[in-house]
């Protein structure tokens, strides 16, 4: 093939993959932008200055969404750096039933899950929460870090840490002078990704906030539903926003691969 | 790696979690399908009233095409897309940087995009009015909330074909150029050493990414309730009206619903993952 055909292809091709955004953009700039016109005829701002007016439901919902990220994201990393350093640094009996086990939440939908931890949830008082929905946000997360960092800490040398404690360092030490810069960049990628993974969800969050719990694919959907069609243009953009924010931190460091298991899901 | 070890103890915090929530979630819902948790014992009677009914088996007809379509269609365009991206060609970086945004994209986003695009007074069909092809909204041809689940399988294909992509061009990228030259030294066609080299080669990659793809497709609910018809409803769909039916007796039989949505994907973990070392 040639590489003017290649590029010719590779034209049509990103074209395709761009092309559902662009209705969205062009409703977030524009008013009653309907068939058959092409182009919007009237292109105005106004859709964003509503989004961001004092009676707009949609900064309550991007801090939500926001907050809620956040939390399942540092929690997910909070259990899931050690679990990844005994899969990756480790040989073990039952290993292999251990990945299976982790393997199994990111490959079984939410819906058949969601029923049955809403009534886990029901029980314990953390429907209708915003800590229930980080809770259960961490069934997509967590196994996610678990995979990343058991990778990082396949390649990582713990020869060093010993080397530390020779020399006199304290656990906590190693922890910190040794162990932590070598992970770091493998530490931001899971995180970043946890954030994405927890920030798309839709189902479990409605199935445990039980509506009450708004984030922006909530809040995305009502207002298509309402025909508000700007408003949903404007939630469309914010969506896409740490995405490609986080894309652009990390497509250099981590190859196509790690991209893949970071897609949202 | 350090060698031999116990480290149960980092890994407890972990696996606790996931057993409480995903393990808990099943049981929970397996015992709800028998209607159990509402203090009148268990019965069969959910199962038989999910099983004998034809709208249910109508269901899973539609999510089963909608996950074999869209995991077929992604699983070719996304090795196509691979192929066409691991040479270099003017433009390449930038068309590989940005092959990876749909990644990022939520799918509720995604999916809302495609209605917008799609739908016959959707920005295609505005196009091809521009261009005389259709005299209105009606000429053009239903493609969301359509019979055959048209708007639904482009969603899944339009998000999924940068993840196979992606993991089949990390794939090429470890396997290197060797093993199509080795066949081209011996004869073979371009086309012949595609075939009947590197497709083995990448097979294992390629099973696994369209397992996941085929469970998500089968399994996922904002997809569908936005892009799909109203009779018969996905299956996922079809659970969550149940779950959210006023009548509350209504409820194991979502949860059986929804256990038939897990079985499905059990199986798919051990076609395509069990046994895997």
């Amino acid at each position: 093939m040639s590489g003017r055909l290649r590029a010719a292809l590779g034209l049509a091709l990103i074209m395709a993959l761009m092309a559902p955004l662009v209705p969205l953009g062009l409703w977030s700039v524009a008013r009653g932008w309907f068939y058959p016109q092409i182009l919007p005829d009237t292109w105005t701002l106004a859709p964003w200055a509503q989004a961001f007016a004092p009676r707009s439901d949609i900064p309550r919902a991007l801090a939500t969404t926001t907050g809620i990220a956040l939390a399942a994201a540092a929690l997910a990393l909070a259990l899931g750096i050690p679990a990844g350093r005994a899969l990756g640094l480790y040989r073990f009996r039952g290993k292999a039933l251990v990945e299976l086990a982790l393997l199994a939440p990111v490959i079984v939908p939410g819906i058949a899950v969601g029923l049955g931890i809403h009534g886990v949830f029901l029980r314990l008082g953390l429907t209708n929460s915003g800590l229930g929905v980080v809770l259960v946000h961490l069934v997509p997360t967590l196994p996610y870090v678990i995979f990343v960092m058991s990778g990082v800490f396949s390649n990582y040398d713990a020869e060093a840490e010993a080397q530390a404690r020779s020399l006199g360092a304290r656990p906590l030490q190693v922890l910190w002078h040794v162990m932590l810069p070598a992970i770091a960049p493998g530490v931001m990628v899971a995180g970043l990704f946890a954030f994405l993974v927890s920030w798309s969800q839709y189902i479990l969050t409605l199935t445990i906030g039980g509506g009450r719990v708004v984030t922006l694919p909530l809040l995305l959907y009502a207002q298509a539903g309402a025909g508000r069609n700007d408003q949903a243009g404007v939630l469309a953009m914010l969506s896409l926003a740490p995405g490609l924010v986080i894309l652009a931190l990390v497509a250099r460091q981590i190859g196509g691969r790690g991209m893949a298991f970071g897609g949202t899901r | 790696m350090i060698g031999r070890g116990h480290p149960w103890a980092s890994l407890a915090p972990a696996l606790g979690v996931i057993a409480v929530l995903f393990g808990g979630g099943l049981a929970l819902g397996l015992a709800g399908s028998f209607g159990m948790g509402r203090g009148d014992g268990w019965s069969l009677e959910p199962w038989r009233a999910v099983l004998s009914e034809g709208r249910v088996w109508r269901s899973l007809a539609l999510s089963l095409w909608i996950a074999f379509a869209s995991t077929a269609l992604a699983c070719g365009l996304g090795l196509g897309a691979a192929l066409l991206l691991r040479r270099r060609f003017p433009g390449q970086g930038l068309a590989r940087l940005l092959f990876q945004i749909n990644l990022t994209i939520p799918h509720a986003v995604g999916a809302l995009g495609i209605l917008w695009l799609l739908s016959q007074s959707g920005f295609a069909a505005r196009l091809a009015g521009g261009a005389g092809l259709i005299d209105g909204p009606a000429g053009f041809p239903a493609l969301t909330q359509d019979r055959f689940a048209i708007g639904i399988i482009a969603h899944y294909v339009w998000k999924e074909v940068p993840f196979i992509g992606l993991i089949l061009l990390a794939n090429m990228q470890s396997l290197g150029d060797d093993p199509e030259a080795a066949a081209r030294s011996h004869g073979a066609t371009p086309f012949a050493a595609m075939r009947l080299v590197l497709l083995p080669l990448l097979m294992p990659a390629l099973i696994r990414a369209g397992a996941i793809v085929f469970a998500f497709s089968f399994g996922a609910w904002e997809v569908p309730v936005l892009l799909g018809q109203s009779a018969p409803p996905a299956l996922p769909v079809l659970a969550w009206q149940r779950f959210t039916d006023p009548d509350l007796a209504a409820r194991p039989e979502a949860m059986a619903i929804a256990m038939l949505i897990a079985l499905v994907s059990a199986l798919l973990i051990r076609a395509a993952f069990a046994g895997r070392r």
